[in-house]
C-alpha cells in the first residue's frame, strides 16, 4: 500500500519538482500552498508525512508543527520541516518542536527521497 | 582733620616743656642755693646779705632770664633735631607700612635720624618691587592659564566628535560646538530653544542622560581606576526622548593633587557622544540586504537544484521537461534581480564606511586653486561655482588629487591655467577641472588615473582612482569641442540635507564662543538654601520680553522672549535664547518705533503657548533676573493657566537693586544705570539686546551690594523689597 504524502508550500518551483520526486518514489501526493490549509488538510487527510516549509502565508512551519504534535491523535504524522533558513537556531527550534527531520535548502533530492524514505520506514 | 587739629597740640606741649625746663631748673637751683646759704648764715650777716642783695634783684632776674631764655633755644632745638624728627619719621613710617601709597621719606633732624630715614626709603623701595615682581609674575602665570584655556577651546571646537565635560554632580563644564549641534538634534523644540536648554555651562547632562546610566558607567570607570587601568573609560548605548541613538564614551577626569599611593579620586568626566542613529539604520539596512541575499538565494538555489535533478531522471515526457525547465528560467531571472539590487543598495550604503566629512564647495574650489598655484605655477580660476553646493568629501585625498592632475597638466601639456567649475546634477556634485588646449589618449587618461599620485617629493600610495572609488564616485575625461576645452570630470556626493545646516552651525558667529568653565569643578553647595546662597555663585537667566503694550489685563501680549544666561559670575553669550512671538492679536503702530517688531515678522512665528515652555526649559534651575522684573512677570503670571507654566523661581530686579545701591539718583531705568556703572549699551530694544544689558548691569551690581553687605540672594530680595520703587504697584 502506498503511503500518502502531504506537501505544504507557497513556491510553486519547488512544489513542481516535490511532486514529481514524491509521485516517482511511489508516494501518492496531495498539495497545500499555507500554514492554515496545511493543518486543516492534516486533521482531515491524516497524511503519513508532511514535508513542511517554515516561511508560508498565514500560520509558518513552526507553528502548524507546534499544533500537530500539541495533538495526540497525529502522533503518527512524520513531519520533514523543509527551509531556506539554515542557521543553527532554525533547526534547533524546529527539532524541539517536534519535526522529524529538518532540511535546509539547497538539498539533494536524493537524500530528501532517502530521508522520506527512512521516516516511512521503507528503507 | 584730626591729625591737622591734634598734632600741633601734641607737640606744641612738649617743644614748650622743652623751651621752659631750663628757666625752671634755673629757678629752682637759684632757690635751693639761696635757703641753704641763709641757713648756714647768722642772723646779722644774713640782714647783710639781703641788704647786699636787695638793690640787686633786678639785676639777677634780668640774668635769670637771659639765661633761661638761651638756654630754651638751646633745649627746643635739641629737642626738634632729636625728637620730633624721629616722632615724625616713625609716623610717616607707619603711613608706609598700612598703606600702599608710593612715598619718598623726607630726611630730616640729626645725622642719624636722616640715615635711619633713607634706610626705610630703601626697604619701601625694595617691597613695592617685589610686589611688582609678584604682580608681573601672577600675570605671566594666568596669561599662560589663559592661553592654555584658549588653546583647549580651539581644539574642542576644531573636534568633528562631541565632547562633554562633566563635573560630579553632572553638570556641565564645557561642551564643543559639535555637542552642541549634536544636541540640537535631541531637543524637543529645536526650532524654539535650539538646543540651549540641554547644553550650556552649569546645565545638567541628566537632561539628556539617564542618571542610572551614567551612575552605573561612573561606576565601573571606578573599578577600573582603582584595578590601575591604563584607560579606564566606559562606554554605553542609550535612546534619548527624542529617540535618537546615543553611543558614549565616558572616560575619567582625575584629581590632580590626591596622594600618590592611593588610588586617584575623580574630579568630574568627559564623555564623548556619538550619534548613531543613522549608522543604527544604516546596519539595519545592511543587515536586511545581507540576510535577503543569503535566505532568498537559498530557496532559489532549492528550486533550481530540484529541477535540475529531476531532469535528470530518464522516464519524464516532454511537457514535464518543458516544465522543469520553466522553473530554472524563473529562478535564473529571479536570482539576477536579487543580486542586482543588493549590488545598487550596497553601493548607497558603501559611502558610509569611508569617514567623510561635509564641506563647502566653494571652500574646496578655493582650497584647490591656492594650492595648484602655489605647487606649479600654473594660474587656477573657480570659473562657475555653485555657492550652496555641501560635499560629502575626503577633502585631503580630493585635493592631492586635483593638484595632481594639474601638476601633470602643466608638466606635460604645458598648460598654464586651469578652471575650476562646480555644479549640481541629478543629486551629485559635478567638479570639473578645465583646460584650453590639445585633446588626449584614452590610455593617457588611464594611466594618469591609475598612477600613484605624487605631491611634491613625495609619491602617495594613492591613485586617482582610490580617490573616486573612496568617493563612489566616477572620472572621465570629457571635450567641449566648440569651445575647443578638455575636462577631467569628477562626479563626488552631495552632504545629505540634515549635515549642511549642522556644518552651517559651526561657522555662526564671529567670535569663538565661551564654552568652557572650569571653575565649575567645584562641588557646588546644593545643600545649602537658595535664599543663603552667595549672589557672586549663582545660575541666573537674565530676560527681557517686548509686548503690544503695558497691560496684559488689557489684553496686551508678548510678542518676543529674549534671554541670556550668567554661570560661574560670568556673561554665557554664547547661550541665548531669542524668540518672536505670534500675540495672536495686532501690534499697535505705536509700539513699532520702539521694539522694530513689525506685524508680518510675527506671521509664522510660534504662540506664547509653545514658547513659554521652551523658555521654562531654558530658565529651570536659575534665578530669574529682568529690568523692572514685576512688569515681565505679570506677563508671565497671566499665562500660567494657558500654558500650564509657571515660573516658581526667584526674581531679582535690576531697577529694585540699583535703587538699593544707589539711593540718591534720581533714575534707574536701564540706559540710566548702564551709563551710570559703564555698560556700553548695544542694540537696545530687542528683548535679547535689552537682556544682554540687564545682565551687564546686574553683574554691575553685584559686588555694589557686597559693599552694602549684602551677599546672599536672600539678603538682595530683602533689601529689593525695602526700597521706595518695590511700593510701587503696576
Amino acid at each position: 500500500m502506498s503511503k500518502h504524502v502531504l506537501i505544504a508550500d507557497d513556491e510553486p518551483n519547488i512544489v513542481i519538482s516535490l511532486e514529481f520526486l514524491m509521485k516517482r518514489e511511489g508516494h501518492r501526493v496531495s498539495i497545500v500552498r499555507d500554514g492554515d490549509a496545511a493543518l486543516q488538510a492534516i486533521r482531515s487527510e491524516r497524511p503519513d508525512l508532511v514535508l513542511l516549509d517554515v516561511m508560508m502565508p498565514g500560520r509558518s512551519g513552526f507553528e502548524v508543527c507546534q499544533a500537530v504534535r500539541a495533538d495526540e491523535t497525529l502522533a503518527a504524522v512524520k513531519i520533514l520541516m523543509l527551509s531556506a533558513k539554515g542557521r543553527d537556531t532554525d533547526l534547533a527550534k524546529g527539532s524541539a518542536l517536534g519535526a522529524d527531520a529538518y532540511m535546509t535548502k539547497p538539498f539533494s533530492t536524493r537524500e530528501l527521497a532517502d530521508k522520506v524514505r527512512e521516516l516511512l520506514g521503507l528503507a | 582733620m584730626r591729625s591737622a587739629l591734634g598734632a600741633p597740640v601734641n607737640l606744641d606741649k612738649r617743644e614748650l616743656a622743652a623751651v621752659l625746663a631750663p628757666g625752671v631748673v634755673l629757678a629752682l637751683a637759684a632757690l635751693i642755693g639761696g635757703v641753704l646759704i641763709a641757713a648756714t648764715l647768722e642772723p646779722a650777716d644774713r640782714a647783710v646779705l639781703a641788704a647786699l642783695l636787695e638793690p640787686r634783684a633786678a639785676l639777677l632776674l634780668l640774668g635769670w632770664l637771659l639765661l633761661s631764655g638761651a638756654l630754651g633755644a638751646l633745649t627746643r632745638s635739641g629737642y626738634l633735631r632729636w625728637v620730633a624728627a624721629s616722632a615724625r619719621l616713625a609716623e610717616e613710617a607707619r603711613v608706609l607700612l598700612t598703606t600702599d601709597v608710593q612715598r619718598e621719606l623726607t630726611a630730616e633732624g640729626s645725622g642719624e635720624t636722616r640715615a635711619l630715614a633713607e634706610v626705610i626709603n630703601q626697604l619701601a623701595q625694595q617691597r613695592s618691587a617685589l610686589r611688582a615682581d609678584i604682580a608681573a609674575q601672577v600675570r605671566a602665570a594666568s596669561r599662560g592659564v589663559e592661553q592654555e584655556r584658549n588653546r583647549l577651546a580651539a581644539l574642542m571646537a576644531e573636534l568633528t566628535q562631541s565632547v562633554v565635560v562633566c563635573n560630579l554632580d553632572g553638570r556641565i563644564l564645557l561642551y564643543n560646538s559639535r555637542a552642541r549641534t549634536q544636541f540640537r538634534a535631541l531637543s524637543s523644540a529645536p526650532a524654539l530653544a535650539d538646543g540651549a536648554e540641554l547644553i550650556g555651562l552649569g546645565r545638567s547632562i541628566y537632561a539628556v542622560l539617564d542618571r542610572a546610566l551614567v551612575a552605573h558607567a561612573l561606576e565601573s570607570v571606578q573599578q577600573r581606576l582603582q584595578r590601575g587601568a591604563a584607560h579606564p573609560s566606559a562606554q554605553f548605548v542609550t535612546g534619548t526622548r527624542a529617540g535618537q541613538l546615543l553611543r558614549v564614551q565616558m572616560s575619567p577626569v582625575r584629581e590632580i593633587d590626591s596622594d600618590a599611593d592611593q588610588a586617584p579620586a575623580l574630579n568630574g568626566f568627559v564623555l564623548m557622544l556619538d550619534n548613531i542613529t543613522r549608522d543604527f539604520a544604516d546596519e539595519s539596512e545592511r543587515d536586511r540586504l545581507l540576510n535577503d541575499l543569503t535566505e532568498g538565494s537559498r530557496a532559489s538555489l532549492g528550486n533550481l537544484q530540484a529541477a535540475v535533478e529531476m531532469l535528470d531522471f530518464d522516464d519524464r515526457d516532454g511537457a514535464t521537461r518543458e516544465r522543469f525547465l520553466g522553473v530554472i528560467r524563473d529562478e535564473v531571472r529571479a536570482m539576477s534581480r536579487r543580486v542586482t539590487e543588493a549590488a545598487s543598495h550596497n553601493a548607497q550604503t558603501l559611502k558610509t564606511r569611508w569617514p567623510l566629512e561635509d564641506m563647502l564647495g566653494a571652500d574646496l574650489v578655493a582650497a584647490a586653486c591656492r594650492r595648484i598655484e602655489a605647487q606649479h605655477g600654473c594660474r587656477a580660476a573657480a570659473s562657475e561655482v555653485d555657492p550652496a553646493l555641501w560635499l560629502k568629501v575626503d577633502s585631503y585625498s580630493l585635493l592631492q588629487a586635483l593638484v595632481y592632475l594639474a601638476g601633470r597638466l602643466a608638466g606635460e601639456y604645458d598648460v598654464t591655467l586651469v578652471q575650476l567649475r562646480l555644479v549640481q546634477v541629478d543629486g551629485r556634485a559635478r567638479l570639473d577641472l578645465m583646460w584650453t588646449g590639445p585633446s588626449m589618449s584614452t590610455e593617457t587618461v588611464v594611466g594618469w588615473e591609475t598612477d600613484a599620485i605624487r605631491s611634491g617629493d613625495a609619491t602617495l600610495a594613492l591613485t586617482v582612482r582610490d580617490v573616486v572609488e573612496r568617493h563612489d564616485g566616477a572620472f572621465w575625461f570629457e571635450r567641449e569641442r566648440v569651445r575647443h576645452q578638455s575636462l577631467f570630470r569628477l562626479l563626488l556626493p552631495l552632504a545629505g540635507a540634515g549635515e549642511q545646516l549642522d556644518a552651517a552651525q559651526f561657522v555662526r558667529g564671529d567670535s569663538r564662543p565661551e564654552v568652557y568653565d572650569f571653575d565649575l569643578f567645584r562641588p557646588s553647595e546644593q545643600v545649602r538654601e537658595l535664599a543663603d546662597r552667595r549672589l557672586v555663585e549663582l545660575a541666573y537667566t537674565v530676560f527681557d520680553t517686548e509686548t503690544t503694550g503695558l497691560d496684559p489685563s488689557a489684553g496686551d501680549e508678548i510678542i518676543q522672549v529674549g534671554a541670556t544666561r550668567i554661570v560661574a559670575g560670568k556673561l554665557r553669550r554664547e547661550d541665548c535664547f531669542e524668540q518672536l512671538v505670534n500675540p495672536q492679536r495686532d501690534i499697535p503702530a505705536a509700539g513699532i518705533p520702539i521694539h522694530g517688531i513689525r506685524p508680518e515678522m510675527v506671521v509664522g512665528a510660534p504662540t506664547i503657548a509653545s514658547v513659554l515652555p521652551a523658555f521654562h526649559a531654558f530658565a529651570q534651575d536659575t534665578v530669574l533676573v529682568a529690568h523692572n522684573a514685576a512688569f515681565d512677570m505679570r506677563f508671565l503670571q497671566l499665562k500660567e493657566a494657558q500654558t500650564g507654566v509657571v515660573f516658581d523661581q526667584p526674581v531679582l530686579d535690576t531697577l529694585l537693586l540699583s535703587a538699593v545701591v544707589h539711593p540718591q539718583q534720581d533714575s534707574h531705568g536701564l540706559e540710566a544705570i548702564a551709563e551710570r556703572l559703564g555698560v556700553t549699551v548695544l542694540g537696545r530694544h530687542t528683548a535679547l539686546g535689552d537682556a544682554m544689558v540687564t545682565a551687564e548691569v546686574f553683574l554691575k551690581l553685584i559686588p555694589l551690594l557686597a559693599e552694602r553687605g549684602i551677599h546672599t540672594l536672600g539678603q538682595a530680595r530683602e533689601a529689593a523689597q525695602q526700597t521706595y520703587y518695590a511700593r510701587i504697584s503696576y
